[in-house]
């Protein structure tokens, strides 16, 4: 055996991706690409109302259509109609309506599942929908979400006999604390800020195949999923199948953004009819399908008030939120806010901090997890509140951050909403992102135009942001009452002929996991990254993990690949230590070979361990053949990136355009594996914060009708709606883990739609402007100038 | 139902085809190029961008009736012995995520490249406005086509 080259060290490099091969040249394997002789197509009818009883329902029609074979309503589907799954009752007294696969009698959303067709093809089965005859009774809709809490409001659910889900509190100073806070304030900003309701809109459509088509007794769901793994659980309990006979395959996913963390009533569908039937099933969503039936995203009223002495020194943070549950709740639609429950304080030195938030159902598409999942909202409500004591106060917004951050010299630092942040800069991040800004030109450039009344302002946005990443460890989350835990596996191995599978737990869907984890591998087995092959989202061969999700995946699995990868070298010291007749401790280890202190010369590569643990004709006493290795890692705690975000923004008074002029960030995310993809989850980030606050935004009718149903209605920004960005970091090590990683598929989403507002919002702010809603639309801006007295 | 031939990647794909059938239909299914995706049904997004006759088009948008007679050339056809500029532009440049938007991403560069060899950035930006990318937020995709456009000036291909 040739010892392998010592290679340089392959973290922190920004090594190109394996991944793109297959997807620059079309050889990518979405679910929609699979085809399996003999499948059925199925297609979905939904509700066209937003409320309404369903008074008969008769598949029969749809049955005389060419090549149909089957039409199910509620009825037909009998004991299969399970019903999805919520797996965190944030409250003992939560109230949990059941969401049945297929309506029940009533349907409470456009875009609610009625009935189901299975034919040929996707044609046919698209065109028998027209043979399902439905008699709707419409109901009266509630849409709007204070309305919905008001005594008399339309019931979403009549038999709760109420629309709130719960009231969630949290006062960890005490209840009464704020309320002394305030007393001695010499200052209280009290706001309510919208953040408005998103639809996630990743490219590749939703798709599931369930086949019973498989090796010996188990069936095969693949499907467009952020979760195969907990899918899998979940699907086992809705639909009996047990959970050893189910394979869960999570192929090539376009995207997903918390769109795809989630077990979906098609997925159900699928699933529970292939097995019943013995024959595949398919369904691949339209866009139109996508943008009423995936979930939604953010959509909260948020009433923020700040108290403050005169000099800017924070003394209290009160916090009253309504969120929107949609009209059922999916895997974790009531948790979402509380995610953001911890993260109202940023990252800021506060006395005391009171929280409640009241869920609410309305007629509306569930809400659930997306992108920052809670904490892009509590991260816009303080940055925009900071923006406007500081105004109060006459005080620059920056120098009010700064006068109330925790200095790096504070860490490890327990907030006040009892979180204990691990590590962070937040001058070092400023100082670099205010450098590469040119503040204080823009600040002057600013003053110009204020002064000589250019009707195109200038205005400067800052967001100083924080985020919890890697949502563990698992007893955290149990006092939470979420039901799964946090934790993540690796195994390793490695393979006679030399080879590596790297099998993760952590499910990809253009995050580049099988490059970066590649390459935290191939530094401490020392073998080169294309020769280690990442093995992921197929409950089959990769069976322990916790999926994609919340910025977890390399704070929680990367530290299960550097465990993994340790043992795996340990196990293969021994049996060299073995063949080289010397004591284990004799041996050193680099590059993937083993030296013999003192001996150079005498040496054993670790593909000559693994095939010698192959063989098996000479391997110690008390060691097993095979050469793998794994672990599984439930994290300490979080981990908590941070970041300077500043915006600058022209804003035509006359006409209400905005268009950004430069936008600068510097995140801290601790170690970066692999510097291109960080840089590329803050491009994306960014582009999806930019857009929450400029162009998108779901609008339903009084009905019920989603006016944004799609995507030219809905504003996804194209290349020529957004900038370039400048975008740097710093480094400083996360210490709640050692690989000294946090995490970065948030950070742009999170931090970015607070500076950009706050950039509008500064510009406007000489009209008598102190606020405008998002998105912030020519129209929407102008009209805030008008009544604001308009453009001077 | 009507017949038709397409020459799809170099190959003459016949088959006998319901007329509604859109040409992303024919593609994926007819001539099995999977490498074409579907991301709308508004022709908003721009995943099925392939080119016909050498001019970009949304085959999401046109019928396979209509491209009877004539050429294709998909994401699988693009690369002859080595990889298209575009290509490698892509990947070096880390002009993709996920990748869904990319094929049809990449063939719209092909077209705004041999219209416009020396775009600006903004001409990039508007050339591309058709295709939505939600992973990328388009930075590296603008790097992407000015580096393409260099290596192609630089007459590999
Ligand atoms: S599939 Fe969206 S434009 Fe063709
Ligand atoms: S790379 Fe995912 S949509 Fe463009």
């Amino acid at each position: 055996m040739t010892a392998v080259a010592d290679n340089p060290a392959a973290v922190g490099r920004p090594i190109r991706r394996k991944e793109d091969t297959r997807l620059l040249t079309g050889r990518t394997q979405w679910t929609d690409n699979i085809e399996i002789p003999g499948m059925f197509h199925m297609a979905i009818l939904r509700s066209p109302m937003g409320h309404a009883k369903i008074k008969s329902l008769d598949v029969s029609g749809a049955l005389k259509y060419p090549g149909v074979h089957h039409a199910y309503g509620a009825e037909e589907l009998g004991a299969l109609n399970g019903s999805i799954p919520c797996v965190w009752a944030v409250t003992d007294d939560m109230v949990a309506p059941d969401f049945p696969v297929l309506a029940k009698g009533e349907v409470r959303h456009v875009g609610d599942c009625v009935a189901v067709v299975l034919a040929d093809s996707a044609y046919e089965a698209a065109d028998a929908l027209e043979g399902i005859v439905v008699e709707y009774e419409p109901l009266p809709a509630v849409i709007n979400m204070e309305d919905a809490l008001k005594p008399g409001s339309p019931l979403v659910h009549s038999d709760k006999g109420t629309n709130k889900c719960y009231t969630y509190v949290m006062q960890p100073q005490g209840d009464g604390a704020y309320a002394a806070s305030a007393a001695q304030a010499d200052v209280v900003v009290k706001r309510r800020f919208i953040n408005q309701r998103l639809i996630p809109s990743f490219m590749e459509p939703r798709a599931a195949l369930a086949s019973p088509m498989g090796i010996s007794d188990e069936l095969t769901l693949w499907t467009s999923t952020q979760i195969p793994h907990v899918l899998r659980v979940l699907l086992t309990l809705v639909t009996g199948i047990p959970e050893n006979k189910l394979r869960v395959i999570a192929p090539d996913v376009g995207g997903g953004f918390g769109g795809k963390l989630q077990c979906y009533r098609e997925e159900v569908l699928v699933t529970a009819l292939a097995n019943k039937l013995g024959r595949p099933v398919k369904w691949t969503e339209t866009r139109s399908e996508d943008m009423v039936a995936t979930h939604h995203g953010r959509d909260q009223i948020q009433d923020i008030e700040i108290a403050a002495t005169k000099d800017g020194k924070l003394l209290g943070l009160k916090v009253e939120l309504i969120a929107n549950m949609g009209a059922y709740l999916q895997i974790i639609t009531p948790g979402i806010p509380l995610l953001g429950m911890f993260m109202y304080p940023g990252i800021y030195k506060i006395d005391s901090y009171d929280f409640t938030c009241h869920g609410v159902f309305t007629n509306t598409t569930p809400t659930d997890a997306y992108r920052g999942a809670g904490r892009p909202e509590s991260t816009y409500a303080i940055e925009r509140i900071m923006d406007e004591l500081a105004d109060e106060l006459g005080m620059d917004p920056m120098e009010l951050r700064k006068k109330n951050w925790i200095k790096h010299e504070q860490f490890p630092f327990t907030t006040v909403a009892g979180l204990t942040y691990d590590s962070g800069n937040y001058e070092a991040a400023t100082d670099k992102a205010m450098g590469l800004f040119g503040y204080e030109a823009l600040r002057k450039e600013q003053e110009e135009r204020r002064k000589s009344g250019n009707p195109v302002q200038l205005g400067i946005g800052i967001s100083t942001f924080t985020e919890m990443c890697g949502l563990a460890p698992s007893r955290t989350l149990g006092a939470l009452k979420y039901v799964a835990g946090g934790w993540e596996h690796c195994t390793i191995r490695v393979l006679p002929t030399g080879k590596v599978e790297l099998v993760t737990g952590t499910s990809p869907h253009g995050q580049g996991h099988e490059t970066a984890w590649s390459q935290i591998a191939s530094d401490i087995i020392g073998v080169p990254v294309e020769d280690i092959e990442v093995i992921h989202g197929d409950t089959r061969t990769s069976p322990y993990g916790m999926d994609t999700y919340g910025s977890r995946s390399l704070a929680v699995g990367g530290q299960a690949i550097m465990r993994a990868s340790e043992k795996l070298v340990e196990r293969a010291r021994v049996i060299a230590a073995h063949q080289l007749e010397v004591s284990a401790s004799d041996l050193e280890y680099s590059g993937g070979v083993f030296r013999v202190k003192g001996d150079p010369s005498k040496e054993q590569s670790i593909q000559g361990v693994a095939f010698e643990a192959f063989t098996a004709h000479n391997l110690p006493d008390d060691v097993e053949p095979t050469l793998q290795a794994e672990s599984t890692v439930d994290p300490q705690d979080f981990s908590y990136p941070h970041g300077t975000h500043l915006c600058a923004i022209e804003v035509d008074t006359q006409t209400g355009k905005s268009k950004i002029r430069s936008y600068v960030c510097v995140d801290d995310i601790g170690v970066q594996i692999n510097p291109m993809i960080v840089e590329g989850q803050v491009h994306g980030g960014l582009a999806q914060g930019i857009a929450q606050a400029m162009y998108e935004g779901a609008v339903y009718d009084s009905d019920g009708q989603l006016l944004t149903a799609s995507f030219v209605d809905y504003l996804i920004p194209s290349a020529a709606d957004l900038p370039s960005f400048t975008t740097d970091s710093t480094i400083t090590p996360s210490t709640s883990n050692p690989l000294g990683v946090k995490g970065v598929g948030e950070a742009g989403a999170i931090a970015s739609t607070p500076a950009v507002i706050n950039a509008i919002v500064d510009a406007l702010r000489p009209l008598g402007v102190n606020d405008v809603p998002m998105p912030a639309s020519p129209m929407a801006v102008w009209r805030t100038i008008q009544a604001a007295g308009g453009a001077k | 139902m009507p017949e038709v031939r397409i020459t799809v990647d170099g190959d003459l794909v016949t088959d006998e085809v319901e007329a509604r059938l859109l040409l992303v239909h024919f593609l994926r299914s007819n001539a099995n190029k999977l490498g074409t995706v579907v991301g709308c049904d508004t022709s908003s997004c721009g995943a099925c961008t392939v080119l016909l006759n050498g001019r970009s088009v949304k085959s999401c948008s046109i019928l396979a009736v209509q491209a009877d007679g004539n050429s294709v050339t998909t994401i699988q056809g693009l690369a002859g012995e080595e990889w298209h500029p575009v290509q490698e532009a892509f990947k070096e440049c880390h002009g993709l995520q996920c990748g869904y938007c990319t094929p049809g991403m990449v063939m719209s560069t092909v077209d705004l490249l041999s219209e416009n060899p020396n775009p600006t950035e903004e001409e990039i930006r508007d050339g591309l406005h058709g295709n939505l990318c939600r992973c990328t937020g388009y930075h590296n995709i603008v790097k992407s086509v000015q580096h393409a456009a260099e290596l192609m000036k630089g007459g590999s291909k």
